[in-house]
């Protein structure tokens, strides 16, 4: 047996050399490029939080939360009512959106032959809802609210206008969770016998919960920070009463937000700057729990 | 097992209308002597062409002309053979000859793939299983499967196997009887009776795919059809499946397609042997069953040359 020796061969070049390796002049200056852009987007985004937060922090108090906003003195107006129909027009948009858009994706993931010009007509339909305009979706809500006779103005119209937004995002997310799931799932499945349905209900969608609600969340976060289709829906920057109930009139955030900008004294800017760090909390939190489901979910199994 | 409504002896030997539903006919003979040498009529005008064991066992499922469709693209031409009750039958040949294809035909899986087609009959006690009024998930609650590569779902091991008789709505007293007794059959039963309830995908891929076997025989099918059970498994895990195949055997019938050719000589009571060849006409090449028999007659004198060339390994 010839023992394997570390004779050197013929004269290489060295491995040493670096004139072709990665770190080349040309691979140099593109890896700067690179993260000179990734750098500037960062920095716009930490300027603007330092910015907002610097401006918002002295009202960054209890008033905020508890009061509601007022004409003429800024200093004690609070976000209470938007808050409050933040809550509920994002619920109502979460109880539409997402069994209609769960039910959609199922039926197009799993039911529909790939080739039937219906299937292919939904899926073309999806594609272009999530191309439309933020502020199309508010005179749809408003004009249907309107052709059904409820005032346009309501949590129910708000909530419409939010679902129909974010409808293709939830969609497109849960048709994605149910195509990660493994085939042999399902043929594992329905070679027991159970039926097409019940495999979808008892197997396939709890196996893509977590993606489903990781886009879902990241569609309501997205929801939440929405002003255009709520504006259309008129009359909603100035609420002094709690929301309560699908037909009472709202604020939200964004809203409230917009409106407080607008305003002249610096009160008011520093108000809605308060607002403004509420809102990316909230938003920021929501996503953070999309994470953590997603992370939760990966791992245990 | 020996149901006694099951059309008995149907013995491929026998003309015998295959897509006919053979009524309950309890004439007496429901065993059938498989000791018995039946020449086989070769020139049968029914059964011409018909390639038959030498021992007719009594047939569970008998299929008749099947040719499956992927399109237009025809996979499999006319298979007739019989799978017979209580035996395990081996189906071999090179990749692409379609034998996964017929194995799945049997319990109307390829049903879940859009665009194919099986023509001829595939009956089931004498019923055709491609039937108008057939349920395919009662075809395939009575006629098992277990895949090429462990399947198990994410879920705890006991619920694994509660799936079946839950969704099929068994009568059941005690679910948890069901999963030891299936557990046990499946020879799994001493290595997880303590944490029947951690994640299934915790096991060893011999041990996941036992307990997809342990899921098979919860439903209590009749027959079960296993696709190349153990092409991912190591050596030690297949014996344990190829001996649990063995004792399954007593109770279920069992249709295997392997391309492990000494797991066919090992197991299988019957082997069909499969290869593919191009059409006349065009290039697609569709496979053909060209020799079903005893398992030691097709590995010691087979009638077939193809036959002879693939398991001395010339091809395939």
């Amino acid at each position: 047996m010839a023992a394997i020796t570390a004779e050197p061969t013929a004269v290489t070049r060295p491995l040493t050399a670096a004139s072709h390796g990665e770190r080349n002049p040309q691979s140099l200056i593109f890896l700067i490029l690179l993260w000179a852009s990734l750098a500037f987007g960062i920095l716009v985004l930490v300027v603007l939080l330092v910015n907002t937060f610097l401006e918002g922090r002295s009202r960054m108090d209890a008033a905020l939360f508890t009061n509601y906003t007022s004409q003429i003195d800024p200093a004690t107006a609070g976000a209470r009512a938007a808050i409050l129909g933040t809550a509920w027009v994002i619920g109502t948009t979460a109880l539409l959106a997402i069994p209609i858009g769960v039910a959609a994706a199922a039926y197009l993931e799993e039911f529909a032959s790939k080739t039937s010009r219906f299937a292919r007509l939904v899926e073309l339909n999806v594609q272009n809802l999530a191309a439309v305009p933020a502020i199309i979706y508010g005179m749809l809500a408003a004009a249907a609210a309107v052709a059904v006779g409820i005032p346009r103005n309501t949590v129910i119209a708000g909530g419409i206008a939010l679902a129909l937004l974010i409808l293709p995002v939830v969609i497109v997310a849960t048709r994605e969770a149910l195509r990660a799931v493994p085939q042999e799932i399902r043929q594992g499945s329905l070679a027991l016998g159970a039926s097409p349905m019940q495999t979808l209900t008892r197997q396939t969608l709890p196996a893509a919960v977590p993606g489903i609600a990781t886009g879902t969340i990241l569609a309501l976060s997205r929801a939440m920070g929405e002003a255009a289709p709520l504006l259309l829906l008129g009359g909603l920057v100035f609420v002094k009463f709690d929301p309560n109930g699908l037909l009472s009139g709202f604020t939200t955030m964004p809203i409230q937000i917009f409106d407080w900008a607008g305003r002249s004294q610096v009160a008011f800017q520093e108000l809605a700057a308060a607002a403004s760090i509420l809102l990316l909390v909230l938003v920021i939190a929501m996503n953070g729990l999309a994470i953590i489901i997603r992370n939760k979910f990966t791992t245990g199994q | 097992m020996n149901d006694p409504t099951a059309a008995p002896a149907s013995d491929p030997t026998v003309t015998r209308p295959p897509a006919t539903p053979q009524p309950d006919d309890t004439s007496g003979e429901s065993t059938v002597d498989t000791t018995s040498t039946i020449t086989i009529p070769r020139m049968d005008p029914i059964d011409a062409g018909r390639i038959t064991a030498s021992e007719a066992p009594r047939a569970v499922i008998t299929t008749t002309d099947v040719s499956c469709y992927y399109g237009s693209f025809r996979a499999v031409n006319e298979v007739t053979m019989d799978i017979g009750l209580h035996e395990i039958t081996a189906l071999i040949g090179p990749s692409g000859c379609g034998k996964s294809t017929v194995l799945r035909a049997l319990n109307r899986m390829n049903d879940l793939i859009p665009g194919t087609r099986v023509t001829g009959t595939i009956a089931y006690h004498g019923m055709d299983i491609y039937g108008k009024d057939v349920d395919p998930i009662e075809v395939r609650r009575r006629i098992g499967m277990v895949f090429q590569k462990p399947n198990p779902f994410p879920k705890s091991i006991y619920d694994n196997v509660a799936y079946g008789p839950k969704v099929t709505g068994m009568k059941v007293s005690n679910m948890d009887d069901v999963v030891e007794e299936s557990l046990r059959g499946a020879a799994l039963w001493d290595e997880v009776k303590d944490k029947l309830k951690q994640s299934a995908y915790g096991l060893s891929g011999g041990q996941q795919q036992r307990l997809c076997i342990a899921r098979t025989i919860a439903v209590k099918p009749e027959v079960i059809l296993m696709d190349e059970p153990c092409s991912a498994l190591d050596p030690i895990a297949t014996s344990r499946i190829e001996d649990l195949m063995l004792e399954l055997k007593e109770d279920y019938t069992i249709v295997i397609v392997t391309h492990n050719m000494q797991q066919a000589a090992r197991v299988a009571d019957r082997t069909a042997f499969f290869t593919a060849e191009a059409a006349e006409g065009h290039g697609d090449r569709t496979g053909h069953l060209v020799e079903f028999d005893e398992t030691t007659k097709i590995f010691s004198n087979p009638a077939d040359s193809r036959t002879e060339d693939y398991i001395s390994g010339r091809f395939g």
